[in-house]
């Protein structure tokens, strides 16, 4: 399958320059290679921006209301696990209005594929601060900064026990494509945080790790079994300094290549993939790849599979059987 | 011994909400059931599972009308009144007739259980007034079950806990009942705890025998086995259970998934309860994380193409608003059960009441029409929730079912269906010819059904929405014109679920002078009084309505052809108003009750009577 088998007859209206389109373009390309058919494939959506998406994609789609994507995502899931289910949500779909819900379909393990687009501004409603939106941002809903602290996606995900958690640029292809690809091989709830540039609202908001001149320095990208190694020059690597992370130079102070730590991104223990997840800059590096990929029994399998259990083993397997085996007597 | 033959009796079983008063009425109502007994019942308790015991708002009561001939409603007032402490006496001291009996145990009438109940003499019985024609049975129950259990080495909490066993076999043998039966009964529910089970047959043989032996100084009834039944095979079921059912038929009869998306919210927690048990004929039930993800896994289940439902009650409902909403606008099939309660907010979470209909007809944002269907019986919760099944899969349409704590709690006998029996139920799936032609607009020109595609059907994938949707390319839309057209198809679509829909029915005096109409769970209630008053000469009639949006299409006729129309119901006139905005020109009386109790029959005659004589 090509990406063009996944795009749709409608125009995609993302404003010039959004980061969005990028996204739209790694995201058919992703679902070429999988290579589940269209009809098998559904992709569920919220209200904003990000949850416009459904409509560029030629597959089985659902633009929602507010928030309620991850609901609906589920039970399309629990009921028709055959299929491959997809949710398009934002920071403000899915960490404000949706809240709840995001963080119960983590905790269940629902084998959704979440795309959450992280541009830390409310853009279809013009430019609102959202629940990611940094401490102080000005907006119009905060003219004066905001003073509520900004929630850190990662640390929400591993809070509700996520199993699968990545990030990406929407600048850097090659990353995203590689995130969705992992996100819908794994099963289980897989979040992909999206870093995304609101050119008219929020422009430049991840400029600092974006600058496709000095990305190669603060950003790392985390590949399972690889060394965890970044830079221009390749010569940067990630060590442990008691609990910490630590950045270091290889060949400086007698540090080689066999120092610098492997990444684990499928080990049950979320505690150095979390801290990896939570790096921030000038100091260190923001992680970007798969950074979690832990596999454990699915909500929608598990469901399924309790009732085929109990259908195994009942008498009773249709609405006649039912009647006959209640408590009855003749008149 | 004297024996008394009756008609019909109410009894009511009272006394603190530990007490086992449900499962004691239960045991009861069942027995009577088998022995052939058309039955009515009505459990009424607090909302706290263990109030403080021995006060008047700690009292649970269950109340059974039994009969030999037709039986309407769970009774008015109670013939026999069984009373486990003070509290409970004086709780249900108005609720017994004047020549009614009353069994008390008398070991719960010291001093600090009086105190407790708010008296404030030593003698309750004549506190309380009753008249001389009412017998007292004072019965030392607490000791009696002690003695009972003298030898199981129970601890005398547990031995505490079995005088409402006790207290059923006195009342076996008041009305003449074996109790071998109730044994049965036990036996089934006690099947995992065979010490408990020999307990509690011990001391229900031990109270029978103790009526028996002692010949209480009271004459026994009799009531035959009921003359109206058709022969069948029959079960008790109370209305959630019923509710339940009809999901599982209607989903096998479809041959779709059943699927039901829903949250703990009293009284409507026993449908997930029974749905969750049913994984042996293939039910999905998911308990979400709150009301509103309730209804929106059901919603997407929907979309993939089960026989989805929510179940709720009043204030849940409010919170699934926007979501039901969305199934208007996408056009999916969805069972809505709406269990409602006292209101508004927590309101009354255990009394009944029929506040939300407004709500359910109306309670979304901009046009947004929907089936409304209530049932009338704790056994026809089945049937029009089967039914509520049938219009969402064969009109692509969410559906709220009214159901509400009379109903959900209350039972009936109900002759057991076979599924060949129900009516046939066809989805409205988007047929093969649409295949590479297919959107979410396309619908049916004559009955503006929408056809549904599922996920996994190859050749229809389309996007759906909550936004509005051009009429033939079914993309976004926001053009004028093409809304209004949007608007209309979807109102049509549901007007022309009329056509499935039977006419009422007019019950009772076909020339009356009074019309009363009603709809939902009062029917017991108003046929009951409508009989008594036509027995003593009135002509009167009743229309009562099952389907409510879109009503019956010979609603208009039959209100006009009465000159005098009263609308019962237990809010304050939803469905009056409804009925005045849908049929112009009709004058329409009403009679309300919002008490979190359903109607009953006297006071309904004394308000008939009252319109028939008033000038």
């Amino acid at each position: 399958m090509i990406a063009q088998d996944f795009k749709s007859d409608q125009y995609v209206r993302f404003c010039p320059g959004c980061g969005d389109h990028a996204i739209v373009n790694s995201l058919q390309k992703a679902m070429a290679e999988i290579g589940v058919p269209t009809h098998q494939t559904v992709v569920i959506s919220g209200i904003g921006c990000s949850s416009r998406m459904p409509h560029y994609l030629n597959t089985y789609g659902f633009n929602t209301i507010h928030g309620r994507g991850a609901a609906i995502a589920s039970g399309v899931k629990i009921a028709h696990p055959e299929l491959t289910v997809w949710q398009m949500t934002g920071d403000g779909d899915c960490l404000a209005i949706g809240g709840n819900h995001f963080i119960h379909s983590l905790r269940r393990n629902v084998d959704l594929n979440i795309i959450l687009f992280n541009n830390q501004i409310y853009g279809l409603t013009k430019g609102q601060y959202s629940p990611t939106s940094k401490l102080g941002f000005v907006s119009k809903s905060s003219p004066y900064g905001t003073v509520e602290r900004p929630f850190r996606p990662a640390e929400l995900v591993f809070g509700a026990r996520g199993t699968f958690f990545s990030r990406t640029l929407d600048v850097d292809l090659t990353t995203s494509r590689t995130c969705m690809v992992a996100a819908a091989k794994h099963s289980g709830a897989a979040v992909v945080e999206c870093l995304v540039n609101c050119v008219i609202f929020n422009n430049g908001a991840h400029g600092w790790i974006a600058d496709k001149e000095t990305r190669a320095d603060r950003t790392i990208v985390l590949e399972h079994g690889q060394p965890m190694i970044f830079g221009a020059n390749h010569d940067k690597g990630l060590v442990l300094d008691g609990w910490n992370l630590k950045v270091v130079k290889i060949g400086e102070n007698g540090i080689t290549e066999k120092d610098i730590l492997v990444h684990d991104a499928q080990c049950e223990d979320s505690t150095l993939q979390l801290k990896l997840a939570m790096m921030e800059g000038p100091d260190m590096p923001v992680a970007l790849g798969v950074i979690r990929d832990y596999t454990t029994e699915t909500y929608d399998h598990a469901v399924n599979k309790q009732i085929a259990e109990v259908r195994a083993k009942s008498k009773i397997k249709t609405f006649d059987d039912l009647v006959d085996n209640c408590e009855k007597w003749e008149i | 011994m004297n024996v008394t033959d009756l008609d019909n009796v109410v009894v009511r079983f009272s006394g603190d909400s530990g007490d086992g008063m449900q499962l004691t009425g239960t045991l009861f109502s069942n027995l009577s059931a088998i022995l052939g007994n058309e039955i009515s019942t009505f459990p009424d308790y607090p909302a706290e599972i263990r109030a403080p015991q021995g006060t008047l708002g700690g009292v649970s009561g269950f109340q059974v009308h039994l009969g030999s001939g037709k039986v309407y409603t769970p009774g008015d007032e109670a013939d026999v009144l069984v009373a486990m402490n003070p509290a409970a006496l004086k709780v249900n001291a108005k609720s017994v007739k004047k020549t009614g009996v009353i069994i008390v145990d008398t070991d719960s009438f010291e001093a600090k259980d009086l105190e407790k109940a708010g008296y404030t003499t030593e003698n309750p019985f004549e506190e309380l007034n009753f008249s001389e024609a009412t017998q007292i049975v004072p019965v030392p129950l607490t000791s009696l079950t002690k003695a009972s259990l003298a030898d199981f080495g129970m601890d005398n909490k547990a031995v505490v806990r079995s005088k409402n066993m006790f207290a059923l076999g006195v009342v076996c043998w008041l009305f003449n009942r074996p109790i071998d039966k109730a044994i049965h009964f036990l036996e089934n529910k006690f099947i995992k705890k065979p010490d408990l089970l020999k307990a509690n047959v011990k001391v229900l043989t031990d109270g029978y025998n103790y009526g028996n032996n002692l010949h209480l100084n009271i004459s026994t009834f009799r009531i035959d086995k009921s003359h109206d039944l058709p022969k069948g095979t029959y079960t008790s079921i109370n209305g959630n259970k019923a509710t339940a059912w009809g999901l599982i038929a209607a989903a096998e009869k479809a041959g779709l998934k059943m699927f039901l998306g829903s949250y703990p919210i009293t009284p409507a927690t026993d449908i997930m309860h029974e749905l969750a048990l049913r994984k042996d004929v293939g039910v999905i039930t998911v308990q979400a994380e709150d009301e509103i993800s309730g209804v929106c896994i059901a919603l997407g289940a929907s979309f993939a193409g089960c026989l989805a439902a929510t179940s709720t009650s009043g204030p849940g409902l409010s919170l699934k608003s926007e979501a039901i909403g969305l199934a208007t606008m996408a056009e999916l099939p969805l069972v809505v059960i709406d269990v409602q309660r006292g209101g508004p907010s927590t309101g009354m979470p255990t009394k009944t009441e029929q506040t939300d209909l407004l709500q359910a007809l109306y309670g979304r944002s901009g046009e947004s029409p929907i089936v409304v269907v209530a049932a009338s019986t704790p056994a026809d919760c089945f049937y029009y929730t089967y039914m509520a099944g049938k219009i969402a899969l064969e009109h692509i349409t969410p559906v709220i079912l009214m159901s509400d704590t009379f109903l959900a709690n209350g039972t009936a006998l109900w002759r057991l269906p076979k599924l060949a029996e129900m009516p046939e139920i066809h989805p409205f799936l988007a047929p093969d010819s649409l295949k590479g032609q297919y959107n979410v607009a396309k619908r049916d020109e004559d009955s503006q059904i929408r056809y549904w595609a599922i996920p996994g059907m190859e050749g229809f994938e389309h996007r759906n929405m909550g936004l509005e949707r051009d009429a033939e390319k079914g993309g976004i839309s926001t053009n004028p014109e093409n809304h209004r057209k949007m608007v209309a198809a979807r109102a049509q679509k549901i007007a022309n679920i009329e056509a499935v829909i039977p006419d009422v029915v007019v019950e009772g005096n076909a020339d009356a002078d009074l019309l009363v109409v009603g709809w939902g769970s009062t029917k017991g209630h108003l046929l009951g009084a409508i009989h008594e008053m036509n027995l003593k000469g009135y002509k009167v009639a009743l229309v009562h309505f099952n389907y409510i949006n879109p009503l019956p299409k010979n609603t208009a006729e039959v209100l006009r052809k009465y000159k005098k129309v009263v609308v019962c119901e237990l809010n304050s006139g939803h469905f009056a108003a409804f009925l005045r905005s849908k049929v112009e020109g009709v004058h329409l009386e009403q009679y309300n009750k919002i008490a979190g109790q359903p109607f009953n029959v006297k006071e309904l005659e004394e308000k008939f009577t009252q319109l028939l004589t008033e000038k």
